[in-house]
């Protein structure tokens, strides 16, 4: 057994074991169980990743393995990973991880809640363990149902409303996605040999000009849906805020990288070209998303309704990025993915914790909550500072590198977008910090939460790993900076041997 | 001809024989012993079934009027298997009061319909072909009229067998024309001699007209949704399954070997009826309560879906379709047979009835989520690998535009599968259906449709042993 694939079957077992216990009580010990276990296993792969890239083993994949699936189509199951691969898997089973503590207490239908939870994170993780389209686009589609069944059945407000809303759109970029992906299949042997699905075989290939024009829209689309591009992130807010919390968690911080991470892999690796000529409009679209949500979240009241204008504002920023298409702005991308990731899990995961206690998400009702539950807040405000970019913490290193590698466009129309999107950080400033005034700092409004407990055992957990990971990329972004970099290397010079600037 | 060549009819006599003995048991059966008499067909058509899959010849009978190759022998045995997972549902239908008397008709109408389809599937003369399609219809449209005390029921069989009279005489009319100007009726030398001349056109519209009906194409769909309401539910499932699934074998058929002349008429013909039948399908659909009318236009949807395989006159789209049609059987059963439990146990049949069923019997919601999911074609289940390959046939030839709006239609039709996966584990009921146990035959169907569409997608042997067996224009 691959070690890549173990990525996938773990999880499955996982859900066997859940499905076969009689007593709910332990469920969650066996979800922890599992995924600690899919944590450590992430661990290892970076372990052994970063032992065979300094052993000189300088493939584009590591840790190949490719089964023939249906001959007639040449559709493999092939996976593979290379340092961004890596990265995201383990901010993957970070999130998964936090969220299952972040879920402790969840009672109705306790089995069924873990299953679905898990057979969400299977999804994440075998897309991201993908080198072959069809597989990556099963994966893309199994992570989708799920997040209806859990936010219908265990959410909060409209979430009959907010969870067919999401379903439907995400289900409608994947649609799009798939006609894009059928026209890159049809297309992927201008020479007449045989049609492939695998990425890395596609990406030696120059698809024809015209067939680019009409496929990289489709597909940029399709995965930026799921990225909350502009016009179509109106899923997002209503579905995070009407989910419960560790599907807020593992959606903002995982599900919505995949669209920045197919955008990357699928989008842009495959079609430079058209991307090139096409990379304008969508970076207005992009900087428009980092600027809407920014300004949308200072409109709201409601703690989730604000998170989820943030993630909406800095899932922009990694396709805004990405649409740079040189090595630092994309370097950037990969590092705002992962930073993002932790830190919107990790507020997702304080702000469900503060809702359980003083059951309301309005930031008006509450405040001085500082004096009444200091672990917490502290929590809460580190989060905040790694949103708002404080030096230190990963929210600098991301934005800080992506503004300078968008920078290095000289072109003015370049110049201008950079320019606006930096203006983001001041927006972003304002909303956490008002936040962070109105509900945590001054005296207590409501005598009622006077008395509220402090973070309980698994709720520490769940914070504190997220916060390690964010100061740990804070303070020494050079392990994972040089992970990426030395594998974005190939993808760079794939789409700057056509353009140079 | 000796024994050896008639051999090659296998199935059809085998059939035959089924049916007279059906016929001949009755007779002779125990009074008591009366529902014993489906476990008995039951197994004669299993015998059947598996004798299907046991190597065949190919070759042709009767001058090339019957024909049999690798390809019909296929689509045989995924009706047969399609026709005896309906038997085992009806079982628990028929051993009610007012069935009881009448389960060897039952039996013997549903076979002598698997008959007709065989001899149409194998034609190779439309006078085989009309006798078949005739054959496959009428017994069915005395079926729909089964249940004496309801209204409905015979509504179903006077409006099925009337608008199957009227498009058996289109089709027929059709026919006419082509020999009118062809000079033959063999397969083989109306597509020598076939061409573009108006009256030739005129035609084969005539032709697609009366099959379009049968396989519910809009805008011939409008018997569909009265006639699966009114009928019982197993013969519903019949219909919208087997009687689709063999009108549309026997259509590519025809359209790929008698007509590839005028493949770019057809071409625009099916991309106008397929844009037509999906979009109308599913929008009429969302409105649906009753779930039986719900599955009715979720099946003429679904015919939609199926004409991007035949669109494009290749191998891949032919293999597509015939693989489609096996997901389908397995899904649409598995929700018609979920539904026929329900209705059974409790007569109930609108969505909001199903409202809180996760709650009382989880087993049952589940499995109609699958087959559902399987219907959207949402994976890891079979139904999302139908589909893609679906798409891909119809890419292949660069249908892009189509594939985009089957894209788009799936995405509606996710919506109204998910109205009933709401009904099911979010929305709260007062009264939920209380919790029943269904008897072995029912639970033996279901498992059997779970087990096809968990299976089917991944195990790749099956949708390649289907493509080698086919072929294109």
């Amino acid at each position: 057994m691959d070690i890549l694939s173990l990525f996938v079957v773990i999880p499955v077992l996982t859900i066997t074991a859940i499905l076969l216990l009689k007593d709910t009580r332990q469920v969650r010990m066996v979800s922890a169980f599992g995924m600690g276990l899919q944590l450590l296993m992430a661990g290892t792969l970076v372990f052994l990743y970063l032992i065979a890239r300094h052993a000189g083993n300088s493939d584009e994949m590591l840790f190949v393995k490719d089964y023939l699936w249906f001959k007639s189509l040449n559709i493999h199951y092939a996976v593979g990973v290379d340092g961004i691969s890596v990265a995201m898997i383990t901010l993957t089973s970070l999130v998964v991880f936090a969220g299952i503590f972040a879920s402790w207490e969840v009672e109705y239908l306790r089995k069924e809640f873990f299953i679905s939870l898990i057979l969400l994170a299977t999804g994440v993780f075998g897309f991201f363990i993908s080198i072959d389209l069809f597989t990556m686009f099963l994966f893309y589609e199994l992570a989708v149902i799920p997040m209806y069944l859990l936010i219908g059945i265990w959410g909060t407000g409209p979430k009959e409303y907010s969870a067919m809303k999401l379903t439907l759109m995400l289900m409608g970029g994947s649609a799009l996605l798939l006609v894009g992906l059928l026209g890159i299949y049809f297309n992927s042997s201008p020479d007449g040999s045989r049609l492939t699905f695998n990425i890395l075989e596609i990406s030696k290939v120059v698809i024809p000009l015209p067939a680019q024009r009409i496929f990289f829209p489709l597909t940029f689309v399709g995965f930026g849906v799921l990225g909350a591009l502009f016009p179509f992130h109106t899923w997002s807010p209503d579905g995070h805020a009407s989910a419960p919390t560790a599907v807020s968690m593992l959606h903002a911080g995982v599900l919505m990288k995949l669209g920045g991470y197919g955008a990357f892999r699928v989008a842009i690796f495959l079609m430079p070209e058209a991307a090139h000529e096409l990379s304008w409009i969508f970076i207005i679209l992009t900087s428009i998303s980092v600027i809407y949500g920014a300004f949308g979240a200072i409109a709201q009241k409601d703690l989730k309704y604000i998170n989820a204008y943030s993630s909406v504002s800095h899932c922009g920023l990694v396709l805004f990025a990405v649409l740079m298409m040189n090595q630092t702005a994309m370097n950037g991308a990969i590092i705002q993915m992962i930073s993002h990731g932790l830190m919107t899990a990790l507020f997702f995961a304080l702000i469900g914790m503060i809702y359980g206690r003083t059951h309301t998400r309005m930031i008006y009702e509450m405040g001085g909550l500082m004096k009444v539950i200091p672990f917490l807040s502290v929590c809460y405000v580190i989060a905040g500072l790694a949103s708002l970019g404080l030096p230190g913490l990963s929210g600098f290193v991301a934005e800080m590198t992506i503004f300078v590698g968008a920078f290095q466009h000289h072109e003015l129309f370049y110049r201008i977008v950079t320019i606006l999107v930096v203006s983001s950080i001041v927006i972003t400033a304002v909303y956490i910090l008002r936040v962070v005034a109105i509900l945590l700092l001054g005296p207590t409004t409501n005598d009622h939460f006077e008395h509220l407990p402090d973070a309980k055992w698994f709720e520490k957990i769940s914070v504190v790993t997220l916060i390690g990971s964010v100061a740990a990329i804070g303070l020494a972004p050079f392990c994972l900076s040089t992970m990426i970099g030395t594998s974005l290397h190939p993808i760079i010079e794939r789409i700057i041997a056509l353009k140079p600037f | 001809m000796n024994l050896g060549t008639f051999l090659i009819m296998r199935q059809e006599l085998l059939l035959i024989i089924a049916a007279l003995l059906v016929l001949i048991a009755e007779i002779f059966w125990n009074p008591d012993k009366k529902r014993s008499i489906s476990l008995f067909s039951i197994i004669l058509l299993g015998v059947v079934t598996i004798i299907g899959f046991l190597h065949s010849h190919v070759g042709s009978l009767f001058g090339g009027m019957y024909i049999s190759s690798g390809t019909t022998v296929i689509m045989k045995n995924i009706l047969n298997i399609g026709a005896l997972l309906v038997f085992i549902q009806s079982a628990t239908w028929l051993n009610k009061e007012e069935n009881s008397e009448k389960i060897s008709e039952y039996f013997l109408l549903l076979i002598s319909t698997l008959i007709g389809m065989n001899f149409m599937i194998s034609a190779g003369h439309f006078l085989i072909f009309y006798i078949g399609i005739e054959l496959a219809t009428i017994p069915i449209a005395a079926l729909a009229a089964f249940d004496r005390y309801r209204n409905k029921s015979a509504e179903a069989g006077i409006k099925l067998i009337l608008s199957s009279a009227l498009s058996s005489g289109v089709l027929l009319y059709g026919l006419s024309m082509i020999y009118g100007t062809t000079g033959t009726l063999y397969f083989s030398e109306v597509a020598k001699l076939f061409g573009n001349t108006s009256l030739q056109t005129l035609g084969f519209i005539f032709f697609f007209a009366g099959m379009a009906f049968k396989i519910s194409i809009v805008p011939f769909h409008l018997w569909t949704a009265d006639v699966y309401e009114g009928s019982p539910v197993n013969i519903t499932s019949y219909l919208s399954v087997i009687s689709k699934g063999a009108a549309v074998f026997i259509l590519m058929i025809i359209l790929f070997t008698v007509f590839p002349v005028i493949i770019g008429t057809w071409q625009k013909t099916i991309f106008v009826t397929s844009v037509l039948t999906m979009t109308i399908g599913n929008l009429f659909a969302i409105r649906q309560q009753n779930l039986k009318r719900f599955l009715a236009f979720s099946s003429i949807s679904q015919a939609g879906y199926i004409l991007l395989g035949l669109i494009g006159g290749n191998q891949l789209g032919m293999a597509s379709v015939i693989y489609y049609i096996l997901v389908y059987i397995f899904s649409n059963l598995g929700a018609f047979g979920v539904v026929t439990a329900i209705s059974n146990a409790t007569g109930k049949e609108n969505i909001d009835d199903y409202n809180g069923l996760y709650q009382t019997n989880p087993k049952l919601s589940l499995i109609m989520t699958l087959a559902l999911f399987s219907l959207a074609g949402i994976p890891p289940v079979a139904g999302f690998f139908g589909k893609f390959f679906l798409f891909t046939a119809a890419a292949q030839k660069g249908f892009y535009l189509l594939v985009f709006i089957a894209v788009l239609n799936t995405i509606i039709s996710l919506f109204y599968y998910l109205l009933v996966v709401k009904a099911m584990f979010i929305s709260k009921s007062d009264n939920p259906i209380d919790k029943f146990k269904s008897d072995f035959p029912t639970r033996f169907a279901l498992g059997i449709c779970v087990a096809g569409i968990v299976v089917t997608g991944f195990a790749s042997i099956i949708f390649e042993a289907i493509r080698n067996l086919s072929f294109g224009v």
